[in-house]
């Protein structure tokens, strides 16, 4: 692990200036950078602790709910306003990493979490255009039964992790971020970015700025929602696939949807042509297969990962199903 | 008989869950210094150079040591005893694999070595590289000796009514012990004290006697606690031997902790094998010819070989039967023995084809077992010491309710689940080893009972206080039992489930001789004495304490094949759209001589198992062919199960009495639960969609 | 067993000299080294000794651990469990995978339990931290402690530190109500003798007692 210097911030302006030098990284949970510093993936010179900022409450404000930045993955998933009103936040945290980590990682770093991608942050002697732009892409021809099929790029196939962030893209949330220059806000599901051919540039966040927090809206589809997630084990493990969905369904007519897949996407996979597929639809399996057929499309497999393909949309009309009352 | 059986509590319980044991490199030394291993990063070639300046220049390093500055060690010409007997750490250039142990950074505290070793840059000449064994399969050879032929199995075969034919692979897997291996080294002089995670202690001190070229009375090894090891800490590995030389340079003692990534390159693991089953049989299911062969990956440092046609020989009755299983040299880390070597792969491949078989002749799975039953050897014609494998498919198919199974695939459903029943059989052979124990009996009536053997976790310190004392005659709680030290009489490997036979047989025989030479002061007889005789004798001859060595040695096992057996039946749920499989019930007997507490032995044969059902569904370190390299390199990863994976198992513990495997009647319990869990689940997962998965693990692509 | 040298005592101010150079040997001296002569001096192994204690990049960090304040000095590297296990030899607390994966070197911080090999040890001066060794005491054990002897909730007994840390924890949450929920909620702890289900059955036990 690289040398860094440690401060501990106390108020927000002081946490960005501090944040703002080069190579200073916040630490909230550490539960990705402090794993990632062990990996000399991470390699920052100063470390500013936000743990002791502000930025922890839950809070319905008009029209949603504001999550502060620092609260923590067990915090929000047990909320009961996450509960009432966005059922999907609430099941994809809780199918999260454990109840440990969920104990750790806060909500803002949940959704800065990297990718697994073995190349990327086991294998440093390998080439990795992420960890090392311009070196190639080991993970093509390579092992990536675990990699994406959506959003990949010549250069990067590595799977977006968060589960919460395909919840969070689901629900339209919207991310406040502070810097040097003030305040902005950020729609989540613009938030995360295509590897394109600069899959080291991930997220739409200025050096120095911080995640204050998190609004996610109130809306029909939002109460009515739910996250299924497929893995090999029962637990503690990185999504295959899963699907964040949404349904406002009025007289068997679907009157609003939203659909964001997790486990294939290079981002949180949110898929407006699937929502169009269901809008104005009845709720039924052949409805639901449709949009499947929607969200997958342009999916590219690789060697081991073509199943992924199929299994994605298995996912998808499983959890429509679910979610619309079995009526499929 | 009062001790011997009952369900004691671990006599380590207290230190274990209090936090108060400690492991390998839990033994802070005063002034250790750290060391953090580097490992190769091409699979063949040499190290054109080290380049250690910049490491040097970092804070806190104290050396670096690599094949450049490392003093010769006596290789021995390769009777070292190392697992990599013909790669003496840090002795030359050349790189056989990668992940290779090729330099040490030493430095005063933990981070700093870390990052030493991130600094260390090094050059290599390629050299082509032996990675895809698919490539190199015609290269297979034969080095375990392991062919044997009876009749003529291919003319049987050749000429059977009914013939399964398959291909069956089992996949790279690693032990993932939960402490990794880890070691404190320390000289004082030329005396050489080793704190390491070890199930082979005299292993190490024989090893480390040899390449330092000094006494084996010199080399002090201990191991008190080991936080599992699954065979993996029974090779001497190369970072004892680094861990050794540094302490040496440096002159301080050296803790090195092989990282989760490390272990996964230099520690061992369960190689990959392709293995070829011919099964015929007559209309009347009788087996007439049984081939087992194929290969398996192994490399040109160590001797291993996956000896997967091992339990060919022991298994099914048949007149013709021919196994063969060579390896396939590559440049890829040593394989080891990983639990129930040979067996559990090997199994996989019979007991998922003798399902086939079951199904192409409509016969019930149990009924086709039975009917091929092997009354003696299938081999060697011998007798077996004991058998209860008939028991065992009765009462284990009695409790799961296997008459309730409809024999149609996809037949059984719940909901959107199919489910699948299936059931395979479970053996291992009934090793034993030399070993010696001593047996002190103190004048307050209470007794030291020692040998140098090993507790991973099978609850052999418990088990042997309660062997000694049903001998002596006293409560268990007078009698401790030692182990984990080379200052104490040797034993063996704690391998093979034998150290319950081998080591158990030296207590018995040393408590024995205790026995009589107390005895012989008062003139009485031996099988008078009791609890508080010995008190009473020890006081009145002024004795302080009386003590007796036993030296026990296998003996009777010339006359008879000695094997444990078991059986085991799971019940698979599997949704038809998310085909996870899901094990939601088990029901295993076993078979396994004496049992020395009941509790222990259930929990040994839950862990098999369990292991089990990470082997069928989840396990497997994957392996990037163009690089030589393992990808899936830590526990998130590579997955073994979790809590919630493991539902509902019931292990019931068949009585056999065994007169000839050894003087305590004991066959080893630690290897079988696995045996056969793979193939089992494997037919529960054909019974349940109609689809043979021959590779493992069963994961959810290979079923959609 | 002795403490190891950069464990400091609370009130310690033993001055530092942080111009002390990095003591260090290279590969050409090492050459020239015979087995039978280590390569070091008695003075450059006291040089390296002091050294520890004067690593001119650690910073204090005070850590209350099972009640009591420790005063350290780290260097900011160092992670809350390798602060626990080698800097105040509480080896309670085990290390499985080092990458949060394992669930092995669980404790709590502040009465909630998460992996110590993922946070820094500065990031937790002056909270409250709970090791294995905290749950006993006065020598008596804590009914999870005792419901994992009496099932047989561990073999080889590495996980075990982090095993009941999450049980006590879990416990306390509220989330033993069933078989199932204790299975999910002890997921982040990893077996790999395969005690899941003597483990269950404890964590039953213990919830019981508890109440």
């Amino acid at each position: 692990m690289h040398p860094f210097d440690f401060v501990r911030a106390h108020e927000i302006a002081g946490a960005i200036r501090s944040g703002s030098r080069d190579a200073a990284k916040f630490i909230a949970g550490g539960t990705n950078l402090v794993d990632l510093m062990k990996c000399d993936v991470e390699r920052p010179a100063h470390i500013v602790d936000v743990n002791d900022l502000p930025l922890t409450k839950i809070e319905q404000t008009s029209g949603g709910i504001r999550i502060g930045a620092l609260a923590r993955m067990s915090d929000v998933a047990e909320h009961p306003i996450v509960l009432e009103n966005f059922p999907v936040i609430s099941q994809a945290l809780l199918a999260s990493a454990s109840p440990q980590i969920r104990n750790m990682a806060s909500i803002a770093g949940n959704l800065m979490q990297r990718t697994r991608c073995a190349y990327f942050r086991e294998l440093t002697w390998t080439p990795c255009n992420k960890r090392n732009p311009g070196s190639g892409c080991s993970a093509i021809g390579g092992e990536n039964r675990l990699h994406a099929i959506l959003g990949t790029s010549d250069s990067c196939i590595a799977t977006y992790p968060s589960d919460l962030a395909v919840a969070v893209v689901a629900l339209d949330g919207v991310m406040t971020l502070r810097g040097p220059n003030g305040e902005r806000y950020v729609n989540a599901a613009n938030f995360h970015l295509l590897p394109g051919n600069t899959p080291h540039i991930e997220h739409d966040l200025k050096h120095g700025e911080l995640i204050t927090s998190l609004f996610i809206p109130d809306a029909a589809h939002a109460r009515k929602s739910a996250y299924l997630k497929v893995r090999d084990r029962a637990a503690y493990e990185f999504a295959l696939t899963s699907a964040a969905v949404g349904l406002d369904i009025d007289g068997g007519t679907i009157r609003s949807a939203r659909v964001a897949l997790g486990g294939v996407g290079t981002k949180p996979w949110r898929s407006r042509d699937a929502e169009a597929a269901l809008l104005g639809k009845p709720a039924n399996e052949q409805t639901f297969r449709a949009a499947a057929e929607e969200a997958v499309k342009g999916a590219k497999a690789q060697e081991q990962n073509g199943f992924k393909i199929e299994l994605a949309k298995r996912t998808l009309v499983r959890a429509l199903t679910d979610l619309a009352g079995g009526v499929a | 008989m009062p001790n011997v059986g009952r369900p004691l509590d671990r006599v380590d319980g207290r230190p274990k869950t209090t936090g108060g044991a400690r492991y390998a490199a839990e033994h802070n030394l005063e002034n250790t210094a750290y060391g953090v291993l580097v490992m190769s990063t091409i699979p063949a070639g040499t190290i054109k150079s080290i380049d250690a300046s910049a490491a040097l220049k970092s804070p806190g390093v104290i050396a670096v040591l690599s094949h450049q500055n490392t003093p010769t060690l006596n290789d021995a010409q390769g009777k070292n005893g190392l697992r990599e007997a013909a790669l003496v750490p840090f002795q030359n250039a050349s790189v056989r694999y990668a992940g290779q142990r090729i330099a040490v950074v030493v430095a005063d505290t933990l981070e700093h070595a870390t990052r030493g070793a991130e600094l260390v840059k090094v050059t290599y000449d390629e050299a082509p590289a032996r990675i895809d064994i698919q490539k190199f399969r015609d290269e297979a050879n034969d080095r375990a000796k392991s062919k044997f032929s009876k009749g003529d199995a291919d003319a049987a075969l050749a000429s059977a009514p009914v013939k399964v034919d398959q291909v069956y692979r089992t996949p790279y897997e690693h032990h993932n012990p939960m402490e990794a291996h880890s070691i404190v080294a320390a000289w004082k002089g030329d005396d050489l004290t080793l704190y390491e995670s070890s199930q082979n202690i005299f292993g190490v001190q024989s090893s480390m006697a040899t390449l330092f070229s000094i006494p084996k009375e010199k080399v002090h090894v201990v191991s008190q606690f080991v936080g599992g090891a699954f065979g993996s800490k029974g090779g001497v590995w190369p970072h004892v031997v680094i861990a050794a030389v540094a302490a040496r340079e440096v002159k301080r003692p050296v803790k090195l902790v092989v990282t989760r990534k490390q272990l996964y390159f230099g520690n061992g693991h369960r190689p990959e094998t392709e293995q070829r089953v011919a099964l015929g049989a007559n209309a009347d299911g009788k087996l007439v010819a049984l081939i087992h062969e194929g290969f398996g990956q192994s490399n040109d440092v160590c001797d291993y070989a996956e000896r997967f046609v091992r339990p060919t020989r022991a298994i099914y009755a048949s007149d013709n039967i021919r196994g063969v299983n060579p390896i396939v040299s590559l440049n890829l880390p040593s394989p080891t023995y990983m639990r129930a070597p040979g067996e559990s792969p090997g199994m996989f491949a019979i007991e998922s084809a003798m399902d086939e078989l079951a199904f192409a002749l409509k016969i019930d799975p149990v009924q086709l077992r039975l009917i091929n039953h092997a009354d003696t050897d299938p081999v060697n014609g011998k007798p077996w010491s004991s058998k209860s494998l008939k028991q065992c498919y009765e009462q284990a198919a009695d409790r799961f309710g296997w008459s309730r199974r409809n024999p149609e695939p996809r037949s059984m459903k719940s909901g959107r689940n199919l489910i699948g029943l299936g059931m395979a059989s479970a053996t291992y052979p009934a090793h034993r080893s030399p070993a010696s124990a001593r047996a002190v009996m103190k004048s307050d009536g209470t007794a030291v009972i020692s040998s140098g053997s090993h507790e991973m976790g099978m609850g052999t310190a418990t088990v042997m206080a309660q062997l000694a004392a049903e001998t002596l005659g006293v409560p268990v709680e007078r009698v401790k039992f030692e182990y984990g030290d080379t200052t104490l009489p040797p034993a063996p490997i704690s391998a093979g489930s034998m150290t319950a036979a081998s080591v158990g047989s030296a207590v018995y025989g040393a408590a024995l001789e205790l026995k009589k030479k107390i005895a012989a002061l008062d003139g009485v007889d031996p099988a008078s004495l009791d609890g508080d005789s010995y008190h009473s004798i020890l006081s009145k001859h002024y004795l302080d304490q009386i003590d007796a060595r036993f030296d026990a040695k296998p003996e009777q096992e010339e006359s008879h094949s000695t094997q444990a057996f078991g059986a085991h039946f799971v019940e698979v749920s599997i949704d038809q759209d998310l085909p996870v499989v899901r094990v939601n019930r088990m029901v295993s007997a076993f078979a396994g001589g004496r049992i020395l507490n009941e509790k222990t032995a259930r929990s040994q044969y839950l862990g098999g198992i369990i292991q089990g059902i990470g082997m069928a569904l989840m396990e497997e370190t994957h392996l990037d062919k163009r690089l030589g390299t393992y990808t899936n390199v830590n526990f998130a990863e590579y997955l073994v199960p979790v809590n919630p994976d493991i539902r509902d198992i019931d292990i019931i513990i068949v009585e056999e009495e065994d007169k000839f495997v050894n003087p305590i009647g004991v066959k080893g319990i630690g290897e079988i639960g696995i045996v056969g869990v793979a193939p089992a689940i494997a037919n529960a997962v054909y019974h349940a969609t109609g689809k043979r998965v021959r590779d493992l693990p069963i994961t959810i692509e290979k079923l959609l | 067993m002795s403490l190891p040298p950069c464990y400091q005592p609370p009130d310690d101010d033993e001055p530092q000299d942080p111009s002390r150079r990095s003591f260090m040997i290279g590969s050409a001296a090492a050459t020239a080294g015979l087995l039978v002569s280590p390569l070091l001096g008695e003075a450059a192994v006291k040089e390296a000794a002091a050294k520890t204690a004067a690593d001119p990049n650690a910073i204090p960090v005070s850590l209350n651990v099972n009640g009591r304040v420790h005063h350290l000095k780290l260097d900011p590297r160092t992670t809350l469990l390798d602060a626990l296990r080698e800097h105040l030899d509480l080896t309670g607390t085990k290390k499985g995978c080092d990458q949060g994966a394992c669930g092995a070197c669980t404790v709590l911080v502040d009465g909630r339990r998460i992996n110590s090999c993922l946070t820094l040890a500065a990031m937790n001066a002056g909270r409250k931290i709970v090791t294995i060794e905290g749950l006993t005491s006065e020598g008596k054990l804590h009914p999870v402690q005792a419901a994992f002897i009496r099932n047989d909730g561990f073999q080889c007994g590495y996980c075990t530190s982090g095993q009941v840390c999450s049980a006590f924890a879990l416990i306390k949450e509220g989330h033993a109500h069933s078989d199932d929920e204790i299975r999910e909620w002890m997921s982040g702890n990893v077996c790999r003798c395969g005690c899941y289900i003597g483990i269950v059955q404890a964590v039953k036990e213990a919830r019981d007692a508890s109440i």
